[in-house]
């Protein structure tokens, strides 16, 4: 693969890049300034015919147009809506993906983040490392025998932000594609019923099918996103859906953060309209709302679905096979176009 | 006879206002009880309740128990007690054998919270590997713009997982574990030939032939720091700890020895030796994860709770068999 010239959009990965430094040319694009990127391509545009790019940067419809003699685009991901699909076919660059490959992962941070929303973990172990648990003892946690009226006591419970039970809750799934399988894998053996929303009906699945979203999120308890970001699911979560879940609903992203109108999002914590939630992406990353560090019924992890050090290396051989299999001219192992 | 049950206030040392109590309520202490009448029955609460009582002995940075115990001198001084309710599972702050000799019925949370602590239990797990509130923190200290991408944590698919006690918890955490594509194993005090897992006569053998060991089992004095240096050591040091039973089961002092020094992989922690004090070198770790002994909380299972106790309490007051009785008590 000497002679093949790769653009790598990001330092995604030190295997990765250490292997295509080795094995390919490689020009790393985040090494020149923002304002001098389109120079720096154009320079090299003679000797680029690959692109292997992230869900941060991919190859968009001006970075293809100056690059002539582009024959791929390999990401290091499964979501392309950071890749100009359209583009590509019409000039027949051929693309891959990492599919599989991280499925599990982020099914597991699936089900991870709406256990550590629903059951507060990270809000108590905020508590535990502040000290206040020895200090303060449960100042948090009260529970209080008020009354005894003949055989009947009240308890009252101030849970600790309200932790809520997970097992035996409705899951919402948006798409039930690889990644949508999995999570619904997972939550069954929680005792929880699986119901979703897609483009059409899966057969066989025994899971309950919506045909509109908004119907799902009226009856579900957690709403997971794990559809792909197209021009149809742009916003896909927004205000309507975001009211029909409710202050007793929690919303999980492990898509992409356009998937959620994520103002819109804001405001509903905000105004305590919709009951929590975990978010794993956002709409301009790396850059979260502000707004949401102070909520303890939020949790938000910095794009981590895929980020472990098994499914990295995984992604990154996967990525190197298509390369490989296209300079070959064997058949490609995860084309998309 | 009449059947009295007498509330109590659970007053929390040092802390400001306990809220209004407006229902009259005895505290729970050393002189006010003799001028009450004997009760029959005592509600116990759990954990994170302390009762302010004389400490039998002092702990190092821990003003009063963390368990409202009901020992032999509290026993010997309710002469008409008939029956213990806890509302926990665990029963290691009864002196059952106490309660054995003067034919006092104890009760506790049954199985009623076995999924919730399953469920809490691969949350901690997930959170250790997947690193969530490390990475959280690090969102809410505004680091993800600055400081760029968060390094990559260890996938869970694939992990042997060891569980020590495959009781009602520990089955419903193997379960769990099992759509995650993990395999299980387990050490228990007796083979469980109804489960598909493999069975190791010892922890450390179970520790040797694992990358996690999620500990769900009963605190006795059999199983007093149960994972000790040994295990650790058996673990390895990618290993993974995962605590949900009680604080004893685990030496704590040399798991924090191990983390320091890189001997363990990383550790979940509902419980502790000492609670509510937690070592402080643990506040500067990313790859373990605190809780302050709430696996069992949540509202639902609250309520929950309530019922239980008020069954249980009617079953003895009418001479019925206890729903949740403690086995080796009347």
């Amino acid at each position: 693969m000497e002679s093949l010239g790769v653009l790598l959009t990001f330092p995604m990965n030190a295997y990765l890049e250490s292997e295509l430094a080795r094995r390919c040319k490689l020009f790393r694009l985040w090494e020149s300034p923002p304002e001098r990127r389109q120079e720096f391509i154009r320079s090299n545009a003679a000797a680029i015919r690959a692109i292997v790019g992230n869900s941060h940067a991919g190859a968009d419809a001006d970075t293809i147009d100056a690059l002539p003699k582009l024959e791929i685009v390999s990401s290091f991901s499964v979501g392309l809506d950071k890749v100009d699909l359209d583009k590509c076919r019409e000039r027949g660059i051929r693309v891959t993906n990492t599919p599989d490959v991280l499925t599990e992962d982020v099914a597991d941070l699936a089900i991870g983040l709406t256990i550590a929303l629903l059951r507060r973990i990270c809000v108590t172990d905020r508590f535990v490392r502040s000290g206040a648990w020895a200090t303060q003892g449960d100042y948090r946690l009260t529970t209080r025998v008020l009354g005894c009226q003949k055989k009947l006591c009240y308890l009252e419970n101030l849970g600790f932000g309200n932790p809520i039970k997970f097992n035996g809750k409705t899951i919402g799934i948006i798409g039930l594609g690889r990644i949508g399988m999995s999570v619904a894998k997972r939550a069954e053996a929680f005792g929880c019923p699986i119901s979703y929303y897609s483009r059409s009906e899966k057969p066989n699945t025994g899971y309950k099918y919506y045909s509109n979203l908004l119907d799902l999120a009226s009856n579900c308890h957690v709403l997971i996103v794990a559809c792909p970001l197209t021009d149809e699911t742009r916003h896909i979560v927004n205000r309507d859906v975001l009211d029909a879940l409710g202050p007793k609903g929690v919303l999980v992203n492990i898509g992409r953060g356009p998937h959620v109108d994520e103002p819109e999002l804001v405001a509903a914590l905000r105004e305590g309209r919709l009951g929590g939630a975990a978010l794993d992406v956002y709409e301009h990353e790396p850059h979260v709302p502000e707004e949401l560090f102070g909520m303890d019924n939020v949790v938000l992890v910095p794009h981590i679905g895929s980020a472990t050090n098994e499914t990295r290396d995984a992604m990154a051989d996967l990525v190197l096979q298509n390369l490989e299999a296209h300079v070959m001219n064997k058949p490609l192992l995860t084309p998309v176009v | 006879m009449s059947n009295e049950l007498l509330q109590y206030e659970i007053a929390r040392p040092g802390a400001a206002s306990a809220g209004a109590h407006s229902q009259p309520e005895a505290k729970f202490g050393a002189s006010p009880l003799r001028s009450l009448p004997p009760p029959q029955a005592v509600g116990v609460n759990d954990a994170t309740r302390p009762l302010p009582r004389r400490p039998r002995r002092s702990r190092p940075r821990c003003d009063f128990q963390p368990l409202a115990s009901v020992d032999a001198p509290l026993i010997h001084a309710l002469p008409s007690l008939g029956f213990v309710f806890t509302t926990s599972v665990g029963v290691d702050h009864i002196d059952l054998a106490e309660c054995a000799r003067r034919g006092i019925a104890v009760a506790n949370a049954g199985t009623i919270f076995s999924r919730d602590v399953a469920d809490y239990a691969l949350g901690l797990l997930v959170d250790v590997l997947l690193r969530v509130s490390a990475s959280d923190r690090y969102i809410r200290r505004g680091l993800w713009p600055i400081a760029g991408d968060f390094p990559p944590g260890r996938k869970l698919g694939g992990k042997r997982v060891g569980i020590v006690g495959l009781g009602s918890i520990g089955s419903e955490i193997a379960k769990r574990l099992e759509a995650f594509g993990c395999s299980i194993s387990y050490f228990s005090r007796n083979k469980k030939p109804l489960f598909p897992y493999t069975y190791f006569p010892t922890v450390c053998d179970l520790a040797a032939e694992s990358d996690v060991l999620v500990i769900a089992c009963a605190l006795t004095e059999e199983t007093h720091h149960i994972i000790d240096k040994d295990v650790m050591l058996a673990l390895g040091k990618d290993g993974i700890i995962i605590n949900v039973g009680r604080g004893p089961l685990v030496d704590e002092a040399e798991l924090v020895k191990h983390l320091i020094q890189g001997k363990i992989g990383g550790a979940g922690l509902d419980v502790f030796e000492h609670e509510p004090a937690v070592p402080e070198e643990l506040f500067r770790m990313d790859n373990v994860v605190l809780s302050s002994h709430q696996a069992v909380l949540t509202i639902e299972s609250s309520n929950d709770l309530v019922e239980l106790a008020m069954e249980n309490l009617e079953a003895f007051f009418s001479n019925r068999p206890l729903l949740t009785p403690v086995h080796g008590t009347t």
